[in-house]
C-alpha cells in the first residue's frame, strides 16, 4: 500500500517485559509501528513522550523501536509527573495528522488503557479499539477500512472516517525484528513538551495489585478431547443474553451475585 | 638451426613471457584481496609456509592416504621440476646434475599424476569436475613433455631426437604445460589453489592456528558504521585470500551434517560462491554439488553486491550449525564457520533478518538474560531443595566471596531434562569433597546462541555482564557441564577481559577419578557409545576426558564410524534449532542412527545440547545419558562418618 500523501504517527511507550520487568519495545506499540510502516512506510512518524533516561537499559529499549528501521523518533521531553496525554494532545493539536497509532494499554505505569480515549476527545477524533489491521484507505472520501480484532479469533470490518486513533491490538502482525546497528543510528529529535502537570494522579495512593480472584472451573470432561475444549474454550456461560434497560441490566447482576454466594 | 637449438631458444623467449604473465596476474590477484578490510598482515608467517604446508595441512591430507602420497609426488615434483626449470631454461645453468634432477623430478611428477588420473576416473561427488577433469591431463602433459625434453640433454638419448616433429609437440605441450601450471596459478585455473594456498598459509587470519588452537569467534567493533559482512569486500583482505586457496575437495562438504540432511547448504559451494562474490561474475561453471534444493546457475554476485539473496541465499547461511566439521577437515585451513557468523552479523544486526525463532529468542535474551524468557529471578528455582552456596549472598546473610570451584550451571537450569544433570554432577562434587558455589540469579546465559546468531551486540552485553560477576569472587576453577559455555569463557571471553580457568566437567571430574577422589565401580557391563560434542572435541581438542570417564566405569565403548574430530553434529549448534531450516531429514536423526549402528543401547552425551537433541528422535532408540549421570550410576559412594558429609 502506498499513500503517499497520508499522515501517520505511531505513539510509542516503553514497555515492560513481564517475566523480568526490564525495559523492552512494547508489544502493542512495536505492532502498531510494523501497521504504521506498512501503511506509509519511511514516512510514519514515531512520538514518545517522556525524558530520555541515563539509564542504557532504558534507552536500549526505546531505541529498539528505532531498530525496526525508523530514522528518528520524535521525543517530546516532559518531566516524569506530566500528564503524558496533555503533552502529547498539545502536540498532536499543532500537527495536520490523518491516523493516530497507540497501543490498547502501557505495559507499565497507570496501564489503564485510557490514553487513546482520553486523545480522542481532547482531538476530537474518532477512536477505534483493538484494531488488527487498516485494510485499505479511501483519500478521497477519507475513510479507511479497519478490521478490528474481538475475542477468540472474531474480527469485524468497520468503516472510519479520517482522521482517526486506533489503539492496536496484540492480533495485528507481528512486528519486524529490531536491528542493533539501525537502533544505534537512528535519532531522536528532541523538543519540549508543554508543561501540564498530571494534577490528579498526585492525589492518588498507589498500592500493590491483587491477584483477582479466579473463578472456580469444575470440569466434568470424560475424553481427550471435552478436557481439549473445556481448557480452550472460554467459559460461555450459556445462559447469556444482551440486556438493555438499565433495571433489567442491575438485576441481571444482582440474580448473578446471588447465585454465586456472593451476597 | 636444429631442432634443439630452436628449442632451447624458444623455450628461453616462452618461459620467460608465462613468468611474466603470471606476474602479471599475481598482481591482478592481490588487488582482488586488497579490496577487502584491513587486517594485521602477519609478514613473518610467510617464513612459516614451507612448515606449514609439510606439517599443518599435510596433516589434514593424510586423513587420506591415497591423496596425500599422490599430493606429495605431484606437487613436490611440480615445485622441484618449476625451480630447475627456470635454472635451467630462464638462467641457462648448464650444470649436468640440474638435468638429471629435473629428469627425476618431472617423472615424479608424472607418477603421481597418474594416480590424479585413476582417481578422477570415477570422481566421488564430492569432487569438482569441469576444469578439476582436465588438471590431471594437464600434469601429466607438463611432466611428460619436461621429461622428453630433458632426456636428450642427459645423453640418454642422442640430441635432434625425433626431428621437427617432436620438437613442434613438446612446444605444443610446453605451451598447455605452463599455461595451466603457471599462468594457471594466477589467473584462476585449478592451480591458483598453490599460489593463494600458500600465501594463505603464511598470510594466515588465525596464526595461533599452526600448532595450537584457534576457534574462538573474533569480536568487532560495535560503533563501526557497517556490522557484519554484506558485500564481499566486507570481508577481512586475508579471509578473501584464504577462499582462493580452496582446491574443492569437497572433504568439508563430505562432513557437513547440514548437507548430509538435505539442508541448502554446502560449504564448498559457499567457499566457492565468496571467490565468485570477490572476482565477479556467476555460478554456472561451478561444477561440483550444488547446495540441496538449489540450482546451480541461479545466482550471481560481485564485489560490491550485497551477497544474501542475490549470491547465496539466507537460508544456506542459517543451516549451518557451526559445528566446525568443514574447518576441521579442510585442508586448505580455510574458516569457513567465521565467514558465515560475519554475514549472518549483518542479516541480525543490519537488516534483522534473523529466521525462524531468531527474532524472539534474541529479544528474550536482551529482556531475561536466557532464551526462552523466563524470570532471572527463578533461575535458581530448579536448585530449591539443593542446598546450593551461591556467591554473593545467602540464606543467612553472610558473604560468600571465595570457592574452590565455580560451578557454571547455565541455561540448562531452565530445563528439567538437563536439571537431572546438574543433580548429578552436584552429587559428584559433593561426594569429592570440592568446594564450590554458584553464582545464582547473576548468572546470565554465556552469549554463544546469540553470538552464533549474529548478534554480536547481545553476545557482548552478556559477556560482559557475566564477567563483571564473575570478577567479584575468587575461585580458582570454573566448571560447567555446558560445552558451549565451556568454550565462550574460556576461549571468547578473553577478549573482554575475562581470563579464567575454565574446565569443562568431564576434564574436572577425570582429573578427580585419577586422584581417586571419585571412585566409580567398574564392573558395569554397558552397550555404550558417546558422542563428541562439536564445542568439546573440534573447538576445544577434549576427546580422551570423557571416553577415560566411560572406561573407568569399565565400559567398553562402541565407537561410532565419525567419532572424535570427524563426529557428526547432534543439530543442536549455532542456533540451527532456532532458525530452523528445512531439510530433507532431520540432523539429530541422523546421528541417532550413527548410534543405533553401532548396537549400543546407551549413548553417553556431554552437553544439555546434545542430550535435548538426541531425546528429541523418536522411540525406540538408545537412551541418552549425560556422563555425569552414568557416573552417578557408578558412584561408589564412602562409607561411615563421611557419608554424612557428603549428604549436606
Ligand atoms: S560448520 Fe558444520 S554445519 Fe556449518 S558448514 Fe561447516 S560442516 Fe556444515
Ligand atoms: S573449503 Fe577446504 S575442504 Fe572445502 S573444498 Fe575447499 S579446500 Fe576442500
Amino acid at each position: 500500500m502506498s499513500n503517499n500523501n497520508l499522515s501517520v504517527i505511531s505513539l510509542v511507550s516503553l514497555g515492560e517485559h513481564p517475566t523480568s520487568r526490564r525495559p523492552r519495545r512494547a508489544e502493542q506499540d512495536a505492532r502498531a509501528i510494523e501497521l504504521g510502516i506498512k501503511l506509509v512506510g519511511d514516512n510514519l512518524q514515531t512520538l514518545h513522550a517522556g525524558e530520555l533516561s541515563d539509564d542504557a537499559s532504558q534507552q536500549t529499549a526505546l531505541r529498539s523501536y528505532l531498530g525496526m528501521g525508523l530514522a528518528e523518533i520524535k521525543l517530546l521531553e516532559m518531566p516524569a509527573d506530566a500528564d503524558a496525554v496533555l503533552v502529547i494532545a498539545d502536540y498532536l493539536k499543532q500537527q495536520k495528522t490523518d491516523i493516530i497509532l497507540t497501543g490498547v494499554r502501557a505495559e507499565n505505569g497507570e496501564s489503564s488503557g485510557m490514553l487513546p480515549y482520553l486523545l480522542a476527545e481532547q482531538l476530537g477524533m474518532a477512536m477505534v479499539t483493538s484494531i488488527a489491521d487498516i485494510l485499505s484507505i479511501d483519500e478521497v472520501n477519507k475513510q479507511a477500512e479497519v478490521l478490528q480484532a474481538l475475542p477468540r479469533g472474531q474480527r469485524r470490518k468497520l468503516k472510519v472516517d479520517l482522521p482517526f486513533i486506533a489503539s492496536v491490538d496484540m492480533a495485528a502482525a507481528l512486528p519486524r525484528q529490531s536491528a542493533f546497528g539501525p537502533a544505534m543510528r537512528g535519532q531522536f529529535e528532541t523538543t519540549l513538551g508543554g508543561t501540564f502537570t498530571d494534577e490528579e494522579s498526585s492525589d492518588w495512593q498507589i498500592v500493590d495489585a491483587k491477584k483477582r480472584p479466579k473463578r472456580l472451573k469444575i470440569i466434568k470432561a470424560k475424553t481427550a478431547a471435552d478436557r481439549f475444549k473445556a481448557a480452550t474454550a472460554k467459559a460461555s456461560g450459556g445462559g447469556g443474553k444482551v440486556v438493555y434497560g438499565v433495571e433489567e441490566s442491575a438485576q441481571a447482576i444482582l440474580d448473578l451475585l446471588i447465585e454465586e454466594g456472593l451476597i | 638451426m636444429s631442432s634443439s637449438e630452436f628449442l632451447s631458444h624458444f623455450l628461453f623467449t616462452l618461459i620467460s613471457f608465462a613468468l611474466l604473465l603470471t606476474l602479471v596476474g599475481a598482481v591482478k590477484r592481490m588487488l582482488l584481496w586488497s579490496q577487502g578490510q584491513s587486517s594485521t598482515i602477519h609478514w613473518l608467517g610467510l617464513l612459516q609456509i614451507p612448515r606449514r604446508y609439510l606439517v599443518d595441512l599435510h596433516h589434514v591430507v593424510a586423513r587420506d592416504k591415497y591423496m596425500s602420497n599422490t599430493h606429495v609426488a605431484t606437487a613436490g615434483g611440480f615445485v622441484l621440476s618449476s625451480i630447475l626449470i627456470i635454472l635451467l631454461y630462464v638462467f641457462q645453468l648448464t650444470l649436468q646434475i640440474l638435468t638429471w634432477a629435473l629428469l627425476g623430478s618431472s617423472l615424479l611428477m608424472f607418477i603421481g599424476s597418474i594416480f590424479v588420473m585413476l582417481r578422477r576416473r570415477n570422481p566421488p561427488p564430492n569432487l569438482s569436475l569441469g576444469k578439476w577433469q582436465r588438471l590431471p591431463k594437464s600434469l601429466m602433459v607438463f611432466s611428460l613433455s619436461f621429461f622428453i625434453l630433458t632426456l636428450p640433454a642427459t645423453g640418454i638419448l642422442p640430441s635432434d631426437t625425433g626431428g621437427w616433429l617432436l620438437a613442434l609437440l613438446l612446444v605444443a605441450g610446453i605451451i598447455w604445460g605452463i599455461g595451466e601450471m603457471f599462468c594457471g596459478m594466477t589467473w584462476g585455473g585449478p592451480m591458483k589453489h598453490a599460489f593463494a594456498g600458500a600465501l594463505h598459509l603464511g598470510l594466515h587470519r588465525r596464526q595461533e592456528r599452526f600448532g595450537g588452537q584457534s576457534t574462538g569467534l573474533k569480536a568487532i567493533d560495535l560503533s563501526s558504521k557497517k556490522l557484519g559482512v554484506e558485500k564481499p569486500i566486507d570481508f577481512k583482505w586475508n579471509q578473501l585470500l584464504s577462499f582462493d586457496a580452496c582446491v574443492e575437495c569437497g572433504r568439508c562438504e563430505n562432513n557437513c551434517p547440514a548437507f548430509a540432511a538435505g539442508q541448502p547448504l554446502n560449504p564448498k559451494k559457499l567457499i566457492q560462491d565468496m571467490v565468485i562474490g570477490m572476482a565477479g561474475g556467476d555460478d554456472a561453471k561451478f561444477a561440483g554439488s550444488p547446495y540441496p534444493g538449489i540450482k546451480v546457475g541461479t545466482h550471481k554476485g560481485g564485489a560490491i553486491i550485497p551477497i544474501v539473496n542475490v549470491l547465496v541465499e539466507s537460508e544456506t547461511l542459517w543451516s549451518c550449525t557451526t559445528c566446525r566439521a568443514c574447518v576441521d577437515a579442510c585442508p586448505m585451513m580455510i574458516e569457513h564457520v567465521d565467514a558465515i557468523v560475519d554475514m549472518r552479523r549483518f542479516e541480525t544486526m543490519e537488516k534483522g533478518q534473523t529466521p525462524g525463532k531468531g527474532s524472539e529468542i534474541l529479544e528474550n535474551l536482551s529482556a531475561t538474560d536466557n532464551p526462552n524468557g523466563f524470570a532471572p529471578s527463578t533461575r535458581m528455582n530448579w536448585a530449591a531443595d539443593q542446598n546450593l552456596t551461591v556467591f554473593g549472598h545467602n540464606e543467612k546473610k553472610q558473604q560468600v566471596t571465595q570457592a574452590d570451584v565455580l560451578l557454571w550451571v547455565g541455561d540448562a537450569a531452565f530445563d528439567m531434562r538437563n536439571q537431572r544433570t546438574l543433580r548429578a554432577m552436584i552429587k559428584l562434587l559433593r561426594a569429592a569433597k570440592v568446594d564450590f558455589a554458584v553464582l545464582g540469579d547473576a548468572e546470565c546465559d554465556s552469549g554463544d546462541l546469540a553470538r552464533r546468531l549474529g548478534d554480536e551486540a547481545t553476545f557482548q552485553r552478556l559477556a560482559n555482564s557475566n564477567i563483571s560477576t564473575m570478577n567479584k569472587y575468587s575461585f580458582n576453577t570454573i566448571v560447567t557441564a555446558d560445552p558451549h559455555a565451556f568454550h565462550c569463557i574460556k576461549n571468547e571471553y578473553g577478549e573482554f577481559g575475562g581470563n579464567y580457568n575454565v574446565m569443562h566437567h568431564t576434564g574436572f571430574f577425570a582429573e578427580l577419578v585419577s586422584q581417586q577422589k571419585i571412585k566409580l565401580d567398574n564392573s558395569k557391563e554397558l552397550a555404550l557409545t558417546y558422542h563428541d560434542p562439536c564445542y568439546l572435541g573440534r573447538y576445544n581438542g577434549e576427546y580422551d576426558a570423557p571416553r577415560f570417564l566411560l572406561e573407568s566405569m569399565g565400559v567398553k565403548i562402541k565407537e561410532m564410524e565419525r567419532s572424535k574430530s570427524t563426529a557428526r553434529c547432534c543439530g543442536g549448534g549455532g542456533g540451527a534449532p532456532v532458525t530452523d531450516i528445512p531439510g530433507k531429514q532431520r540432523i539429530p536423526d541422523m546421528r541417532m542412527a550413527d548410534v543405533i549402528e553401532t548396537k549400543a543401547e546407551i549413548v553417553a552425551v556431554a552437553c544439555p545440547g546434545c542430550s535435548a537433541m538426541l531425546e528429541g528422535v523418536v522411540e525406540p532408540r538408545p537412551e541418552v545419558k549425560d556422563i555425569a549421570e552414568l557416573m552417578l550410576d557408578a558412584l561408589i559412594e564412602d562409607t561411615g562418618e563421611d557419608m554424612v558429609g557428603a549428604q549436606v
